[in-house]
This record gives C-alpha cells, sequence and structure tokens, in this order.
C-alpha cells in the first residue's frame, strides 16, 4: 500500500488539472465535489499509506518516478520520499486541508469564482504534498514555490480590490526575497558536495564539511533565508499580516496550518546541516525567540480578528523555530501539528463569525456572541485555549509545554530561551482571551445575521475543536525519533521536574487571569495599568507591527519606484536617440542653404574658393 | 540533405503564399500553415534520427551536405547540424508555426507578402543555425533581417517606420561588424596557412591565436551582443518590439535574438578560447547587469508589449552570463533559457496581440479588471507570466538554475546578484498581471473572451513550457554533446586562466 504514495499529491493535481481544464461547462456542484473530493480522497490514500508504511521494515520508503534532470555530473529526480517526519507532514496536510475544503463550500456559497478558489487550493494541496514528499531539494523547491504561487492567487481571490492585489504580490515578492536565496543555497550544495538528494546529503555533509567551516554555514544561512521568508519569522514577517485579505478558509489553511510553517520543515528535513553549522542554528534560535515576542505584542495591538490570529501564527512558528535551534526537533513537529490543528480551527470559528457579522473584522465592533453563535464560540474557544496552551486540557499545552522543557534543558538552549518563551506564553494567553472575551461577552454591539450555518462549516469546526483538545495524545515526538535526532539536555532526559511542570502550567493561567481582569472585569489596578500613558503611547507601535512596512517602504519600496521612473525613458537609448537627432539636425541645416537662390549660391561658392585659397596660401 | 530541402521549402513556401494571395486572401495563410506542418515533420524526423551523422573534433554532425559555391576563396555549401542547432531550429520551426497562426491577429492587409517575408525569415534563420561555412552564415544572417525589417515597416503599429529604421540600422551596423570580423580572420588564418577557407570546421582545428585576436573576436561578440540583446546594445529591442505585427514580435523574441546566442555558444569562445577567457569577466558582469536593468526597466513601462521587451532584455542577461561562464551546466541552462524564453514570451506577445485586437491599446493605465470578462485569456496569461517569473515546473526555471549552477563555479557574486533578478522578476510579471486583469473593471464592456479553438492552440506552447519544465533530459541529452564538444576546444584556455588567477 506504500506503492500508492505517488497518488497523494497526484490526486489533489489531478482535481487542478480537470478544474482548469473543465472550464466553466462544471456546474458549481462538480466543481465543489471535485475540489473537497480530490484531497479528501488524497487523505484517505495517505492514511492507507500510513497503515502501509507501519508495516514496513526499515525507517524510510522512497519512490522514484523519473528522471527530472541530469547534467555534467548533477542529477535530481521527481521522487518521493517517506519518513516518520514526511509522514506526520502529509496527513497534517491532507487531513487538515480536507476539513478546510469542505468548509469553504459552504464559506463561498453564493460566491462567484468558485472555481478559480477550488483550482488553487488543490493546486495549492499538492505543491504542499511536494514540499514535504519531495526526496531532493530541487523537487522540494518545485513545491515551495508551487505553494507560494497558490498564496498569492488566493490571497489576491478578490481581485477587484487593489489592496488585495497589493498584499498578495507584497506576499509572494518577500517571500521570494527569501526563496532566491534559499536557490542559491542549493547552487551552492550542488557546487560543493554534487547532489541535492536529501537522504545522500545527509550522510556526505558531514563527510565533506568540517563543523562549523564557511560552506556548511553558508549553506544553513541560505536555506535560513528561505525558511524565515517562507515561515514569515524576523526579518521578512512583514507579508503574512497584510496576507488576510484573503478569504478565511485561505488563511486556515495556507497562512496558518500548512505553508508557513514550510520553514519548519526544511530546517528539521536538514538538521543535519545545520549540525554542522553551529552559529546558524543559535541564530535560528535567536530569532525564533525575537520573532515570537516581537509578534505576540503585536498580536495584542491588533483590532482586526484576522490580524490577532496572522500574528499569532508568527508567534507560534517562532516557538517551533525557537526549538528547532536549541536542537527540540521532535518537539518543533508536533507544536506543528497541533498549532496546525487549533489555528486551522481559530481561523475557520473566526471566518464565521466575519461571515455572520458582514465582513465586520473589529474585534472592538462585536461582543455578546457567546450565545447567538454557540459553535464558532465553542470551536474559538478551544482553539484559543489550546494556543494559550491552558494546562491538560488542551493539546497545545502538550506541545508548548514540551518545547518550553527541552529549550530550557537543552545545551543549545538555555535560561534566556526560556524566558522568551514563558513570556511570550504569557502574552498568547492575554491576546487570545482578549479576543474571546471581546468577541464573545459582554454587550452585543453588531447582531449576526440569523441564517443557520451549513453543517459543511460546522462539521470541520467540530472535528478540529476535538483535535485541537485532544491531539495532544498523539505521540508525535516519540514516532520521530528515529528519524530526529533527540534534544542535547543537559541533564538526563525525562519529564521535567514538578515544580517546572507547575510554573509551565501557571504561566498561561496568568494571562487568562489578566485578560479576565482587563475586558471582563474592567475593574483593579491592572486596568489602570492599561489607561496609562505610556501603554497608550506603546499600542500604536504593537499595532503597526513595530513599524517594520514604514522601514521597508523607506529603504526598498520608494527607492525602487524612484529608480524606475529615472530609467523610464531608457538612457542607453539616449545615444542612439541623439545620434538620429544629430543627423536631424545637420538635415535641417544644410536644408537651409538649398534656397534656390543663384546669387547665395555664388557667394558660396566664392566664399568656399577663397577659404580654400587662403588655407592653401598661409599654411 | 534535409537541412537543405528544409530551407528550400521555406524559400518555395515563401514564393507560393506570396503568388497564392491571387486565389484568395485566406490562400497564403493555408499554404503557409501546410509548409510549416511539413516543416514540423521534417526537423521532428531529424532529431529522432539523431543518432547518426558525421563526428568531427567540432562535434557529431547530423544531414551534413558538403558543396564547392565559390572555391577560389574557399566558400562552400555546408549544412550541418549538432545538438545545438536542431534544438533551436525545433524552437524555429514551433514558433514560426505559432507566428503564422497569430498573424491572423492583426495582419489584414498583402497577406501574401507578409507570408513571404516571414517564411524567408525563418529559412534565414534555420539557415543561420545549421550552416558550417561562415560566409554562407553571413549571407543567411542578412536574409533573415530585411524581411523581418519589412514585417517591422509595412504590418507594425503606430511607430513602425521609426522602430523599422532603428532595427535596420542596429542589425546592419553589427551585420558590417561581423562581416569585418569573418574577413578578418580569414585573412589571420590565410596569413597562417596560405589557404583560403571559410570554413567553420577547419577555422575551428587550426591553432587559432593570430595577432589581433582579441579584435576579431570583439567584432564577433559585438555583433552577436546586439542580437542577443546585450545591455547597453539593446535598445533597438523595444521599439521594435513593440511596434512589431504580432508574428513579428513572436519571431523576433523567439527566434532571431536566439540567433545572437547562438553565435555567442557556437563562434566566440571556440574560436579563441584565449581571447574570450580575457572578454569572460566584463561579459558576465553585463549580463548580470542586463538581468536586473531589464527587471527594473520593465517594471517602468506602461506598454504592455514593452514590458515584455524588456524582461527579454533581463532574460538574455541569463543567456550572455550562462554562455561566458562557460560551464557544462551554465552552457545547457544558456540553451534550456533560449528555449524557454521563445516560448514563454512569444506567449505572451500572442497574448498582448489578442488583448490589443480586443481593446485597441497597448496601454496598462487603460487596463485592469479584465479577468471578469476574459478569464480564459487571463489565465494563459497567468500561466505565461509566471513561466517568465521562473516558476518551477516551467521552463525558464530549468534554464535559470542551470545557468546559476554553472555561474557559481566561475563567481560566486556574478550567481548571488543574477538571483536578485529572480526577485526583479516577480516585480514586474505580477505587475503585468495585476495592471491587466486584476482591480476594478476600467470599463471594457463586451470584451469577447477567447473561443476554445483558440484556448487549445495556446494549450500545446503551455504544454510545451510543462513539458520542457518536468522533463527536459531529452532536450539536454540532444544538446550535450555538442556543447561538451565546444567546451573541449575552450578547456584549456579555461584551465590556464584558472591556474594563473589560483597563482596570484
Amino acid at each position: 500500500m506504500v506503492g500508492l504514495l505517488f497518488l497523494v499529491p497526484l490526486l489533489p493535481f489531478l482535481g487542478f488539472l480537470v478544474l482548469l481544464v473543465g472550464g466553466g461547462r462544471l456546474p458549481r456542484r462538480a466543481v465543489e465535489a471535485i475540489g473537497v473530493g480530490s484531497v479528501a480522497l488524497s487523505f484517505a490514500v495517505a492514511v492507507l499509506v500510513a497503515i502501509g508504511f507501519a508495516g514496513l521494515e526499515g525507517e524510510s520508503y522512497r519512490q522514484t518516478l523519473w528522471r527530472w534532470m541530469a547534467t555534467g555530473g548533477f542529477s535530481a529526480d521527481i521522487g518521493l520520499w517517506l519518513d516518520p517526519l514526511s509522514l506526520v507532514m502529509m496527513l497534517v496536510v491532507t487531513g487538515v486541508g480536507a476539513l478546510i475544503l469542505l468548509y469553504s463550500v459552504g464559506f463561498l456559497r453564493g460566491e462567484a469564482g468558485a472555481r478559480r478558489y477550488f483550482a488553487a487550493m488543490t493546486l495549492f494541496v499538492a505543491s504542499m504534498l511536494v514540499l514535504v514528499l519531495a526526496d531532493n531539494l530541487l523537487f522540494l523547491y518545485l513545491g515551495w514555490e508551487g505553494v507560494g504561487l497558490c498564496s498569492y492567487l488566493l490571497i489576491g481571490f478578490w481581485y477587484r480590490e487593489p489592496a488585495n492585489g497589493a498584499a498578495a504580490r507584497k506576499a509572494f515578492l518577500v517571500t521570494r526575497i527569501g526563496d532566491a536565496a534559499l536557490l542559491l543555497g542549493l547552487v551552492l550544495i550542488v557546487a560543493s558536495l554534487g547532489t541535492l538528494d536529501i537522504p545522500v546529503l545527509q550522510d556526505r555533509a558531514p563527510e565533506a564539511w568540517t563543523a562549523g567551516s564557511t560552506l556548511p554555514v553558508a549553506a544553513a544561512a541560505l536555506l535560513l533565508a528561505g525558511a524565515v521568508g517562507k515561515s514569515a519569522q524576523l526579518p521578512l514577517q512583514v507579508w503574512l499580516p497584510d496576507a488576510m485579505a484573503g478569504p478565511s478558509p485561505v488563511s486556515a489553511l495556507i497562512h496558518a496550518a500548512t505553508m508557513v510553517t514550510a520553514g519548519v520543515y526544511l530546517i528539521a528535513r536538514m538538521h543535519g546541516l545545520y549540525a554542522l553549522a553551529p552559529a546558524v542554528q543559535t541564530a535560528v534560535a535567536a530569532i525564533g525567540a525575537l520573532t515570537l515576542l516581537l509578534a505576540a505584542i503585536s498580536a495584542l495591538g491588533q483590532s482586526d480578528i484576522k490580524r490577532v490570529l496572522a500574528w499569532s501564527t508568527i508567534s507560534q512558528i517562532g516557538y517551533m523555530v525557537m526549538a528547532l535551534g536549541a536542537g527540540a526537533w521532535g518537539a518543533a513537529i508536533f507544536h506543528f501539528m497541533t498549532h496546525a490543528f487549533f489555528k486551522a480551527l481559530l481561523f475557520l470559528a473566526a471566518g464565521l463569525v466575519i461571515l455572520r457579522l458582514h465582513e465586520e473584522h473589529d474585534i472592538r465592533r462585536m461582543g455578546g456572541l457567546a450565545m447567538k453563535l454557540p459553535v464558532s464560540f465553542a470551536g474559538f474557544l478551544a482553539g484559543a485555549a489550546s494556543l494559550a496552551a491552558l494546562p491538560v486540557v488542551t493539546a497545545g499545552a502538550y506541545s508548548k509545554d514540551l518545547i518550553l522543557w527541552q529549550v530550557a534543558a537543552s545545551t543549545e538552549g538555555g535560561l534566556l530561551l526560556w524566558l522568551a518563551g514563558a513570556i511570550g506564553a504569557v502574552l498568547t494567553a492575554l491576546y487570545i482571551f482578549k479576543a474571546v472575551f471581546l468577541v464573545f461577552f459582554g454587550p452585543m454591539q453588531t447582531a449576526p445575521e440569523p441564517a443557520p450555518a451549513s453543517p459543511a462549516m460546522l462539521g470541520p469546526i467540530v472535528v478540529l475543536a476535538v483535535l485541537a483538545v485532544f491531539g495532544g495524545g498523539l505521540a508525535v515526538p516519540a514516532q520521530l525519533a528515529g528519524t530526529l535526532p533527540a534534544p542535547p539536555l543537559a541533564g538526563a532526559p525525562g519529564h521535567p521536574p514538578l515544580a517546572f511542570a507547575l510554573v509551565s502550567a501557571a504561566l498561561p493561567l496568568l494571562g487568562l487571569a489578566i485578560a479576565w481582569a482587563l475586558y471582563v472585569g474592567r475593574r483593579g489596578p491592572l486596568t489602570g495599568l492599561a489607561a496609562s500613558r505610556a501603554v497608550a503611547r506603546a499600542a500604536p507601535v504593537a499595532a503597526a507591527g513595530f513599524g517594520f512596512d514604514a522601514l521597508y517602504e523607506r529603504l526598498f519600496v520608494r527607492p525602487w519606484h524612484a529608480l524606475a521612473r529615472t530609467l523610464r525613458d531608457d538612457p542607453a537609448d539616449r545615444p542612439a536617440a541623439g545620434l538620429a537627432g544629430l543627423s536631424l539636425g545637420g538635415y535641417r541645416l544644410l536644408r537651409e542653404t538649398q534656397t534656390g537662390r543663384v546669387r547665395w549660391y555664388a557667394a558660396s561658392l566664392a566664399g568656399g574658393m577663397a577659404a580654400a585659397l587662403a588655407l592653401g596660401v598661409l599654411s | 540533405m534535409t537541412l537543405v530541402w528544409l530551407i528550400g521549402l521555406l524559400l518555395a513556401g515563401g514564393v507560393v503564399a506570396w503568388g497564392g494571395e491571387r486565389f484568395g486572401s485566406a490562400w497564403p495563410r493555408s499554404i503557409a500553415v501546410t509548409v510549416m506542418l511539413i516543416a514540423l515533420v521534417m526537423v521532428l524526423g531529424l532529431w529522432s534520427g539523431a543518432a547518426t551523422g558525421v563526428v568531427t573534433p567540432g562535434g557529431p554532425w547530423i544531414a551534413h551536405v558538403e558543396a564547392d559555391w565559390i572555391p577560389r576563396f574557399g566558400i562552400a555549401f555546408h549544412f550541418g547540424a549538432d545538438g545545438l542547432s536542431l534544438v533551436l531550429v525545433v524552437l524555429t520551426i514551433i514558433l514560426g508555426f505559432a507566428a503564422v497562426i497569430a498573424a491572423n491577429i492583426d495582419v489584414k492587409e498583402r497577406v501574401g507578402f507578409f507570408h513571404f517575408n516571414l517564411l524567408w525569415t525563418l529559412a534565414g534563420a534555420v539557415g543561420v543555425f545549421t550552416a558550417l561555412d561562415l560566409f554562407l552564415f553571413f549571407v543567411f544572417w542578412e536574409a533573415m533581417l530585411i524581411p523581418m525589417a519589412l514585417i517591422i515597416a509595412l504590418w507594425g503599429h503606430e511607430k513602425r517606420r521609426a522602430a523599422a529604421l532603428k532595427f535596420v540600422l542596429f542589425t546592419q551596423g553589427s551585420g558590417l561588424l561581423l562581416f569585418a570580423a569573418i574577413l578578418a580572420l580569414v585573412f589571420a588564418h590565410y596569413g597562417d596557412t596560405g589557404l583560403w577557407t571559410f570554413d567553420y570546421l577547419t577555422l575551428l582545428a587550426a591553432e587559432g591565436s593570430w595577432p589581433g585576436n582579441l579584435w576579431i573576436l570583439l567584432g564577433f561578440v559585438i555583433a552577436f551582443a546586439v542580437k542577443l540583446p546585450m545591455v547597453p546594445l539593446h535598445s533597438w529591442l523595444p521599439d521594435a518590439h513593440t511596434e512589431a505585427p504580432t508574428a513579428g514580435s513572436v519571431v523576433l523574441a523567439g527566434v532571431l535574438l536566439k540567433t545572437g546566442g547562438y553565435g555567442l555558444i557556437r563562434f566566440t569562445a571556440p574560436l579563441f578560447p584565449e581571447a574570450a577567457q580575457l572578454l569572460a569577466p566584463y561579459a558576465m558582469a553585463l549580463g548580470v547587469f542586463g538581468i536586473l536593468y531589464g527587471a527594473v526597466l520593465a517594471y517602468a513601462q506602461s506598454d504592455f508589449k514593452r514590458l515584455v521587451a524588456y524582461s527579454s532584455v533581463s532574460h538574455m542577461g541569463f543567456v550572455l552570463l550562462g554562455v561566458f561562464a562557460a560551464t557544462l551546466w551554465s552552457l545547457q541552462g544558456a540553451v534550456i533559457q533560449m528555449l524557454a524564453h521563445g516560448l514563454s514570451t512569444g506567449g505572451l506577445f500572442i497574448m498582448a496581440g489578442l488583448l490589443q485586437h480586443r481593446l485597441g491599446t497597448r496601454d496598462m493605465q487603460r487596463f485592469g479588471g479584465l479577468w471578469a470578462g476574459m478569464p480564459r485569456l487571463g489565465a494563459l496569461t497567468l500561466i505565461f507570466a509566471v513561466a517568465a517569473l521562473g516558476l518551477p515546473g516551467l521552463a525558464n526555471f530549468v534554464g535559470e538554475f542551470l545557468v546559476l549552477l554553472g555561474t557559481w563555479e566561475r563567481s560566486v557574486w556574478a550567481a548571488a546578484f543574477a538571483a536578485l533578478g529572480m526577485v526583479g522578476a516577480v516585480i514586474y510579471a505580477l505587475a503585468l498581471i495585476q495592471r491587466t486583469f486584476h482591480g476594478a473593471p476600467h470599463g471594457n464592456p463586451g470584451v469577447r473572451d477567447l473561443d476554445p479553438r483558440a484556448v487549445g492552440l495556446l494549450a500545446v506552447l503551455v504544454l510545451l513550457l510543462a513539458g520542457l519544465g518536468l522533463a527536459p533530459q531529452p532536450v539536454l541529452d540532444t544538446t550535450a554533446p555538442a556543447l561538451e564538444a565546444l567546451l573541449r576546444l575552450s578547456e584549456p584556455a579555461i584551465l590556464a586562466g584558472e591556474v594563473a588567477s589560483h597563482g596570484l
């Protein structure tokens, strides 16, 4: 059954082709059925493959489809590689993908452009599967760019609004900066190791390169740049908040659950390379820690519900990246999975709220919706609890506590990283429960449309809510133990001491308590603090995501436009145009002499003779 | 003999198509389509039988023909195709086919004479790609340009006369330089050996270290660099591409630019290995500069066709870089890039023609929101645009990746700056889509989308792009022996250069 692996990416791709070629002739029902069906079928096949893989001897399975290119000693295949790491990714992508596509059927009801939407979504799922299943980095790069294209197409789904187009292009452009670096990283690896085959590479790199030397450090840094772009980490995080211009299910699938975690996957996949570049791995940890703090503070400053979730995504990926940097590979992938569940859930629930409130995004104008939209409320609450990592009862708690413990105990990590994670944990609970309290509690501000929600939308929310609560029971780190190296813990491996566990559990509760005091209780010293001038001054900074957009506008966007304006008429054309002008001028000058007056001709003739004679005599 | 038959077919087909006009204006087109179909069968037959041929130091040659022409000066009818020539001939015929079909969009007058010029241009290009005698090469070089100039001048858009004149001046100027360089080479060879010959293979086998080597080489390089084009010698291109009728733009961008790249690969480094080594750093720097310069200027344009024209400048920068990086990877990449650019840019020019035909303008400030009325045209343009920005899975990516790979071996910095071109390509390609198809509709009511037949024809280009992007191996295998043979000629010089630079 493992042999069916190629069908997993192929089925959504076929769905895409049918939608692309089928034209407008397909009825709406058929479009929806192909969109959801191809991904659901892909999930079913993925489950079969997983069962087959469990019965397989050995840790991995390779399926080579055809030779992509081979020249001058370099070759790359169109080939797939299944090991526990790609297995987890494959199941999450197809499973969550199928749920979100089902939700989309309800979400897009009455909306034009369904064929375009489902075509782009199925192409996205196919590309994402290529990304996680590719057996070599070049094929991975194909998926990597493919998901970027689909992200662009779907952010700009409502293309009539110029702002949406701008957000879509910004996303493609900013991630492409990272992608260009990543491609150079691949070029470097081929030039010095002669291969991009992932398993071969993992073997060959430690033999050919000494740890800490220039080449592995450069390669790891270039790959990191790619990961930073795709996963919206510092300093390339600016595109993700704007990407919320896309439909909510797109945000759920692409900009929360799957694509934006591609960078995490890439670094985990290439862990052997990062072992050879300790300096870069330290940078990975630092980027993760900084991003998670900055993004959590920014999330606190947002009033658009989707932008809260977007900054939250950046922050949560920051946790994963920090974990990678500390060598907690398994914990990072575990958090990727739980995050995929609870963040997709939050987006789907938020999407439902927005839909019912007629495109109202501002949480300050929401309120009191708990009773009116019970499923959205329950779903959002489950997602929020899991995101905040409320102890024991949520999946997020298991993965986040694992990250905090391993980061603290790792020889690569330490107290500073733990502190960042701990402060982040308080902030996470604070910002998400701020949203919960403002949207669902208190007095009602905007009345929701009383239309009944379609089962296509409610079903996925319920399933994801269950996963967000109980998904922590899936023993992912144990499954990955053979594939990813164990974290370099300082002490003996094992469970964290009780005191540590209690502190970890207390952090989100503290954040929850603050949120309650500020947004429900609305009394006490905290409220005074929140109303203070310092907070008032800091709020716009947080709302603007610390001003990176304005900075980049000055540093890159304006100079680029100025350059384009200056060069617009192509200065290289001047010599040619000048030559043309010169001959035209000469022609006009000479034309003036042709007057038809004989006296003029005779005079110039005589003048010329005189000049020639004078020249001859005088010289 | 197949090559001679092929060229003869195109020449004769042109004459018949011209004459056919007297039976009705549909005749030239039907005749041209028939001719191109036969030509396609011929070149594909040639490719499938590619294994048989004469093996020479210059590589294995198929369909090799040699006959005396002006024996006194050592000029001969000498044709042959190696893998490099072959894939470019196939490209010529495929794009020629596309051009014949696209001619229907905006060529309505003097249809017979138009097809005559089109087919003669193609015949000239096939001759350029397969002539193994430098005199013969030059004859075809000129033969291809004059009908092209006529196409621009007679069937072009508003500023066609000025554009045609500029095209003629640039190409004739560079043609003169080329002829001077060829003569200088032949004289130098005569002085050395006492033998008059224009034969490529004989000159190739000669020692090749004449006095004034560098100057002769410069003549060749500049002549080909104008054609490619290389910044800053490119300024004829935006005007010519923009003003030419759709079919003319397709052939101009898809085929004629490639003769410049072909000339650089075929003649410069193999004939003058040491001198080419001296030029290489400058040429690579200009290649990288062209990639970035073309990208900025493409973004700055508001005319759809001018944007595509400047994107060609950017793409051809990769070809220049690949040729002078002179590794098997970079040369393979340059060839794939030429094929890919022909298909994707050809596609974009057809899109431009279709849009202009429907809306009466190429000005993107008057476009916008066209997706709503023309989703098929929009989707096809999107595919060609993402091919142009180097999306993996489509052909251009393979070319750019291999060029970067080969360039990295020579210069890390050149590769790094060239990779920035990938970012620039996103900016202009997405700007094209935004300004044309996205945004609020600009009040272009009642525009017709493409009919399924047109979509089917354009889908062939898409399939070729995807095929070349996902399974380029047959092409790589075809060109590898030829490129390896050419590289072997310049390898000693490259190695010597590397030793020298390491010695420092």
